[in-house]
């Protein structure tokens, strides 16, 4: 199941760039938020902050605290475990390209350390179901490479990574951006789907998708977050300009 | 407009059959000492090739027959001694400067020091290897030649290493590193098995270049005409053997010296190729 997440007073920096200000922000469980805003504002920092993979960033740095359910992620654990619980898909798809596709699913358990394989293989297959791929991989699971697929399925086979280690949050930064429409719809249907069972944070450039897929919206300009809301309300009636002069495509 | 356009469009063609043309050329250029060095050591070696090269050690001298037999196992013994020196210290080093200290001084250092090693004449390595073990141990003997050639290995393997590791593209290691996968795990699992055929590659150049390197045994293996498979003792080795049997006065000898010239190569190419053929049966479809 999903669990919230509250940030507070979080600022993040990449040298001595201060890319987020100030955020504070609650996202409800098992919803999908999506987080929207021109290019460079802050929202990919900010999922990034979500489960500590800014810092893997040298000259990152961060201050504030993110608590995902009873977890303080910046006091409590290590950014390992975090990541663990808080699982992330990447804007291009990052299959790992020597690993077949039953591998690349298995991966996230494999090392570390999991190798019990009448459970790897019911994890992979449901992770697989659950990405909406099984069906067109099951045929070739230990035979074909990940990077075989093409770029809408790789994609699907990276949420399905992402699932196989059971995390309660999902972080997607602009999953279908590399994606053509057909691709990009299955990968909503799914991000729909999911939502029941995972707590979705999605970051996206488009603003019928935010509609499509999400409660709840956030907008992010210049490093600080302008305004957050039921997606209705952002969409309909903001009440900042600045959201109103970005969804109406006045800028950005 | 139409004749201008025509115009540019065949001086582009021109361009391209051009570009092509010396692509091509280059690379017959590149293959062709490499043919012609094959075919020379296939006329002067073939009628010296029998059974009794590859079974027996070298006749004394005024005896005619013989073989360098002897000569291929130590070769064997000698490559496979620096491969297992050569090639762990370099892939781990070249994980070193790629993965862990990217951008440190001491990295930097190390990174010097290596392309320095690479660039040292490998009968330096041959003398370092006589003073290091040879000088110590009061005789002359295999593993001497084993850690001179190791040495020879270590920069190739670490250098190509990291280059290879370099070009893992960042994306993979992010996708390691979100899945809560330690980041010491990440770089063997994941990055280093990424690039293995690339650093696969940069061992075999390394092996191919050590296995024909006389000058760094001269005084460490020093060469042996009986048999020998004692790490202790002095063995023989390939390309000693063709250095002696060169320069000595007997035509039967010459002759012996093309068959082990074109043996060795032979071996060499069996070698790599065994090597690739074995690496490469695990490659899934589709991964690049």
């Amino acid at each position: 199941m999903g669990v919230g997440i509250e940030v507070s007073n979080l600022n993040a920096w990449y040298g001595t760039n201060h890319t987020l200000q100030d955020i504070n922000l609650n996202i409800p469980a098992n919803h999908a938020t999506a987080l929207i805003g021109p290019s460079g504002c802050g929202k990919s920092t900010f999922v990034r902050c979500l489960n500590r993979m800014h810092e893997t960033n040298p000259i990152a740095r961060v201050t504030g605290s993110v608590r995902i359910g009873d977890l303080d992620i910046y006091a409590d654990a290590k950014p390992v475990e975090i990541r663990r619980r808080v699982g992330m898909v990447f804007q291009r798809p990052n299959p790992f390209p020597t690993m077949s596709i039953y591998d690349n699913v298995a991966a996230g358990l494999k090392l570390n350390g999991f190798s019990n394989r009448r459970e790897l293989d019911e994890i992979v297959e449901k992770s697989l179901k659950n990405s909406a791929l099984w069906d067109e991989v099951k045929d070739d699971l230990k035979k074909k490479s990940g990077a075989s697929l093409s770029g809408g399925q790789q994609q699907r086979l990276c949420i399905a990574r992402a699932l196989a280690v059971d995390p309660e949050v999902l972080l997607m930064d602009e999953p279908a951006s590399a994606l053509d429409p057909v691709s990009t719809s299955k990968i909503e249907d799914l991000i729909f789907q999911l939502k029941s069972q995972y707590t979705i944070v999605i970051v996206t450039h488009n603003m019928q998708q935010a509609a499509r897929v999400a409660e709840k919206t956030g907008f992010f300009l210049n490093g600080r977050m302008v305004e957050f809301d039921s997606t209705h309300k952002i969409f309909t009636n903001p009440s900042d300009k600045r959201t109103e002069d970005y969804i109406t495509g006045r800028f950005g | 407009m139409g004749t201008e356009f025509k115009m540019r469009a065949s001086i582009r063609a021109l361009t391209d059959y051009l570009a092509t043309g010396a692509a091509v050329l280059s690379t017959i250029l590149v293959v062709t000492p490499l043919i012609a060095i094959f075919v020379y050591l296939l006329i002067r070696g073939i009628g010296s090739l029998n059974l009794d090269f590859f079974t027996k050690v070298p006749a004394p001298v005024g005896e005619t027959g013989g073989g360098m037999a002897n000569a291929i196992v130590g070769s064997a013994v000698l490559l496979g001694m620096s491969s297992i020196i050569g090639i762990p210290i370099g892939i781990g080093a070249g994980i070193y400067l790629a993965e862990f200290g990217r951008g440190t001084r001491i990295a930097n250092a190390i990174r010097f020091t290596a392309d320095v090693l690479n660039g040292v004449p490998s009968i330096v390595m041959g003398l370092a290897a006589f003073s290091l073990v040879v000088v110590p141990q009061g005789h002359f003997s295999a593993l001497a030649g084993g850690i001179a050639l190791g040495i020879m290995m270590v920069p190739t393997v670490c250098r190509s290493s990291e280059e290879m590791l370099l070009m893992v593209p960042h994306a993979v290691r992010e996708a390691a590193l979100g899945l809560g996968v330690p980041n010491w795990r990440s770089v063997l699992s994941i990055t280093v098995r990424t690039a293995s055929p690339g650093i696969i590659t940069g061992c075999m150049l390394a092996f191919a270049r050590v296995a024909g390197e006389t000058a760094p045994l001269l005084f460490t293996a020093l060469g042996n005409q009986f048999w020998s498979t004692n790490l202790n003792q002095p063995i023989a080795a390939l390309p000693l053997q063709i250095y002696v049997y060169a320069l000595s006065p007997y035509d039967d000898w010459h002759r012996l010296a093309w068959a082990g010239a074109l043996v060795l190569i032979v071996l060499i190419v069996l070698a790599v190729s065994l090597v690739r053929y074995v690496t490469s049966r695990g490659v899934l479809k589709g991964a690049s």
